[in-house]
């Protein structure tokens, strides 16, 4: 049957319109000065600074829109044609980068004065005057005490502690493709300690694994109801739970990254000039010193806000070693940023079980020979250790544009074209992987039995 | 087209269901088909080159993680059909039997599973039956061991079946009610008794109403996304379509090809339990004294009954303990119960719930009422008329349960968003009607299965008999078709209702401006704190105070009306 739909589709939505507006209340007409925020942060942190914000600019009232760091990309890329909001506020550089990439972010420069050009090795504001830091942020490890006193773990110092047997089933962390902080900590794992060897890290510790979270605020959650005993987060989490009376400690590994967290002009922002407003008082004395709030702990960007702080309060002006030991190549990470997200989720978010069952067995395996020495089983424990630790592709693959483009590939023009297809080569690696993994488990079970 | 073409496709005296089946048809073409075709496209797209292929389907049935992903996906849905039919039948068949204290009241429980946002009971759940939850520390320290409650696709079943379980319940209990007790007595008299009874003449009666109920935890479990999320189970379909969609920056085509099996592969076993139900006739005439004969109960069944029944509630209600418990707490971490306790939490969320709740009440009902409207309307032309393409506006209005609530939030934004509104109101996708329409799209097929179901046991003959009498057709319907499925649509607008209240995956791509916000926006904000998620919770409890309150009053009203109708 052919039916005229289109045109009943636009008679009908017509009527669905009229009637619409006729219920909608007349919340357009004379209005103070509104400014939308897309953000990913927790209302602890937003509401503090809309109250203070209103308090100070009592004519602009705040809108603040909360999205997962993912999502608000999506809203702000699907929105564009008819941009309403005006704000982007979110940790990961990442994604302003993806939003400043696709011309989603208009230039803002701020005349707040007495913050520094770096933190840590990182700068703070991005070179172009797309975004603003105002905040730093590290990685590093929270756990629960309690969960810790009842199973009776040490406290985890490096990233190497967390590789260690007695962890097993007891750490959680977020998926790199699903949390923007969780990336770069994976970043930094891999740039700091190198390709192989930092795979190598990487899978060991998730060996340990209970659970990947969806959300990375799924980590400190399972960390704080004690679902888990410790937690690879981003410092705040760890810092706020604690803050907020939680059972919890926070410790930054050697190998750290400090970040900036950032916020920018959303491109054709309805109301520019309080957006810079907002940003302006974000880098203020008064706005740096609302981030020592208990349920925010975040690390302010002026030095001089310090002096304020509590007193174990980290300080990454004066503490060094926070985030020295790596220079974070922003640029490698951007370029192999879905690339790395995918390899990790093939091989360790969705292998999960596979991964720790290899881990386990690995793990039994070099409890017995500690025992009963035996080189034949020796000799077949570095294998299966290898076996786990071997990665499809190799670091220069890795960095190698066209084969990264694979993952990224955005057709902006009916003639572009790409090569390689995501899935064909996620399931090439996928066989790898679970081949790997049940060889190594075997090779771990068949020495286990010459013991 | 001509006439005598116009005439085949609509039978005589039936132009008027024709023009409503076409309104509907094209409000589903419009907030349903195109929104998810506009995604729904690049599945068919090849990702290099921008051409038709399908070559990204034989990618999805090579790659063995989306093989394994299905399996699971199926696994865990028939799973919990089973679980979910363990905990309604015996609920529905006590409550519906037995002259029994308190049926209101269990029926309005077994509706509070649903008005619960599926991730808010997950992080309940697991804070009572996680690996360190209080039920397993109990265990830990006086027996030495623990049950594995929340792990892997066990512990997606149990949250699932505890979730979704009302479906059944709602539907096999209305179905029940409505079998006529003449069928029964005649069994009996005939000398069947007890299981006999109930397998051979209730329970297949009542057929209609489980089938509606078990399709759609069957469906709904197989692609719900935020339960497996929260327990962190990957390697299921709807988590897979999720993950590959939302992630930034890639355009893998790979999660619109599953969002097209899950919209398939639901339509098919839709389509299955059609076939269950084919050449088979559950309508009766009588509809007096419609209702299973109510025994009363010796005092032993009584207390077993009620036995039986607390230890289900318990389990059924425990998401709902724990947000309590939750919203009152200080710190809860790795303890049995929380260290204190406190109202700060309610104070906290205090300000903002107002209008959340509005908000909530106003979407919701208004989603609702569309929903039985549009469901009792297609009902109607599917099973009572013969124009053509009847089935197919079933088939439309159903697979909206099979689009993923982010596939249809992201359809919106991308059909609608350049659509402007009339006198300057601004985008239609970001108006608050959008989410309304979003929300009834979503809820329809749940009021449309216990639509049908209601309508199947409508016997034809009383239409018939009023059509002879005089009737017109508008009139028929008016007084004769809906009043007798007026617990099949009050069933429908419930659970249309009650689950819209809590919707949260469509929505939260189309809230645009926080005052439009609905209750589990609100939710979701609230949970997402390091410091604690007390206000969120708090505003959990209030949720579902709210639709419990709305739910027992719309039980309340109705049996006031079936009262006055026995009394005419």
């Amino acid at each position: 049957m052919r039916l005229p739909s289109s045109r009943l589709t636009k008679i009908f939505s017509g009527l669905v319109l009229a009637g619409g507006v006729a219920l909608s209340p007349l919340t357009a007409m004379a209005q103070d000065q509104k400014l939308v925020i897309v953000t990913s942060f927790p209302s602890d942190l937003t509401k503090v600074f809309k109250d203070a914000f209103e308090k100070e600019y009592p004519a602009t009232k705040l809108e603040i829109l909360k999205k997962s760091t993912s999502s608000g990309i999506k809203y702000v890329q699907e929105t564009a044609g008819n941009n309403q909001s005006d704000l982007f506020w979110a940790s990961a550089p990442d994604a302003f980068e993806v939003l400043k990439g696709d011309n989603l972010l208009q230039e803002y420069r701020s005349r707040v004065d007495g913050i520094p050009d770096k933190v840590g090795a990182f700068p703070i504001n991005d070179p172009d005057g797309y975004y603003k830091g105002f905040a730093a942020a590290g990685y590093g490890f929270m756990w629960n005490t309690r969960y810790m006193k009842a199973k009776g773990l040490p406290e985890p110092k490096e990233w190497e502690d967390l590789r260690k047997p007695v962890y097993h089933g007891h750490l959680g962390m977020s998926a790199p493709s699903r949390s923007g902080t969780t990336h770069l900590t994976v970043e930094t794992i891999l740039q700091g300690k190198g390709w192989d060897e930092g795979w190598k890290v990487l899978k060991d510790m998730s060996g340990n694994f209970k659970t990947i979270t969806e959300r990375s605020f799924g980590v400190p959650d399972g960390v704080n109801s004690g679902n888990f005993g410790v937690g690879i987060v981003i410092d705040f989490f760890g810092l706020s739970s604690k803050g907020a009376g939680f059972p919890v400690e926070f410790r930054y590994p050697t190998v750290t990254t400090l970040v900036p967290a950032n916020i920018g002009v959303i491109k054709n922002a309805p109301n520019p000039e309080a957006a810079g407003k907002f940003i302006d008082f974000l880098l203020s004395e008064k706005g740096q010193e609302l981030l020592l709030d208990p349920k925010i702990r975040r690390l302010p960007v002026n030095p001089a806000i310090y002096a304020k702080a509590p007193a174990d309060f980290p300080n990454p002006f004066k503490d060094s070693s926070i985030g020295a030991a790596l220079k974070f190549d922003l640029d490698q990470s951007k370029e192999r940023y879905n690339l790395v997200n995918s390899l990790f989720d093939v091989m360790i978010t969705y292998r999960m079980e596979d991964l720790q069952e290899a881990t386990a067995k690995i793990q039994e395996l070099e409890a017995a020979l500690a025992e009963t020495p035996n080189d034949q089983a020796g000799s077949m424990l570095v294998l299966a250790k290898k076996l786990v630790a071997q990665v499809p592709i190799t670091e220069a693959q890795s960095l190698d544009k066209d084969f990264a483009a694979i993952f990224t590939k955005k057709r902006k023009k009916a003639t572009d074209t790409v090569t390689g297809r995501q899935a064909e080569v996620e399931q090439e690696w996928d066989t790898f992987t679970v081949n790997n993994y049940r060889k190594a488990t075997e090779v771990a079970e068949k020495a286990l039995d010459l013991l | 087209m001509s006439a005598v073409t116009w005439a085949r496709l609509v039978p005589r005296g039936q132009w008027g269901p024709a023009i409503v089946a076409m309104l509907i048809g094209a409000f589903l073409l419009t907030f349903l088909a195109v929104p998810v075709a506009k995604v729904v496209f690049v599945a068919f797209q090849n990702p290099s080159t921008g051409d038709f292929t399908l070559l990204n389907f034989s990618d999805f049935f090579n790659t063995s993680l989306f093989r394994e992903s299905f399996w699971n996906s199926f696994y865990v849905a028939s799973m919990s059909v089973v679980v979910a039919t363990a905990i309604a039948l015996p609920l529905a068949y006590i409550t519906t039997r037995f002259n029994f204290g308190g049926a209101a009241i269990i029926q309005t429980l077994g509706i509070i599973p649903l008005i619960m946002p599926p991730f808010v009971g997950a992080v309940a759940m697991q804070l009572l039956f996680g690996g360190n939850g209080s039920v397993n520390l109990l265990l830990d320290d006086y027996f030495g061991f623990t049950i594995p409650f929340m792990e892997g696709l066990n512990g997606v079943i149990f949250v699932q079946s505890i979730h979704y379980f009302p479906f059944i319940l709602i539907n096999l209990s209305a179905s029940l009610a409505n079998i006529d007790r003449s069928m029964e007595e005649a069994a009996l008299s005939l000398g069947a008794s007890g299981m006999r009874l109930f397998r051979r003449v209730v329970f297949p009666l009542g057929m209609p109403g489980y089938i509606a109920g078990a399709s759609l935890v069957f469906l709904k479990v197989f692609d719900d996304l935020g339960t497996p999320l929260l327990l962190n189970v990957n390697n299921m379909l709807a988590p897979q379509a999720y993950l590959r969609i939302s992630s930034v920056g890639i355009s893998d085509p790979m999660g619109y090809v599953i969002s097209v099996i899950l919209v398939v592969f639901s339509l098919f076993s839709l389509w299955v339990s059609f076939l269950a139900m084919k050449g088979k006739d559950y309508a009766t005439t009588q509809k007096g004294g419609g209702g299973l004969m109510r025994r009363d109960l010796s005092t032993m069944e009584k207390l077993g009954c009620y036995a039986l029944i607390l230890f289900i509630l318990l389990v059924v209600l425990s998401p709902h303990i724990g947000l309590t418990l939750l919203s009152f707490g200080t710190i809860w971490s790795f303890s049995v119960l929380p260290d204190g306790f406190t109202f700060d939490h309610y104070l906290e969320m205090y300000n903002s719930a107002g209008q959340f709740i509005k908000n909530t009440l106003l979407y919701a009902g208004l989603a609702g009422l569309i929903d039985v409207i549009f469901g009792t309307a297609i009902a109607y032309v599917v099973w009572r008329t013969g124009i053509a393409g009847r089935k197919a506006l079933d088939f439309l209005a159903m697979a909206a349960l099979a689009v993923p609530g982010v596939v249809l939030g992201i359809g919106y934004l991308r059909a609608f968003y350049q659509v402007d509104l009339p006198f300057g109101g601004g985008s239609l996708a970001s108006f608050w009607l959008i989410i309304v329409i979003a929300l009834s799209v979503r809820r329809l097929p749940y009021a449309l299965r216990a639509c049908v179901a209601a309508l199947q046991q409508v016997s034809v003959s009383l239409e018939e008999a009023a059509e002879n009498l005089g009737a017109t057709k508008w009139g028929t319907v008016r007084r004769i078709v809906v009043p007798l499925m007026g617990g099949g649509i009050l069933a429908g607008f419930v659970t249309s209702f009650a689950t819209a209240a809590v919707e949260l995956s469509a929505t939260i791509m189309l809230v645009s401006n926080e005052a439009d916000a609905p209750l589990a926006y609100g939710i979701y904000v609230f949970m997402q704190s390091a410091a604690g998620r007390g206000s969120g919770a708090a505003l959990g409890i209030v949720a579902v105070l709210v639709v419990a309150i709305g739910t027992y009053a719309s039980h309340k009203i109705i049996e006031r009306t079936k009262n006055q109708q026995a009394m005419d």
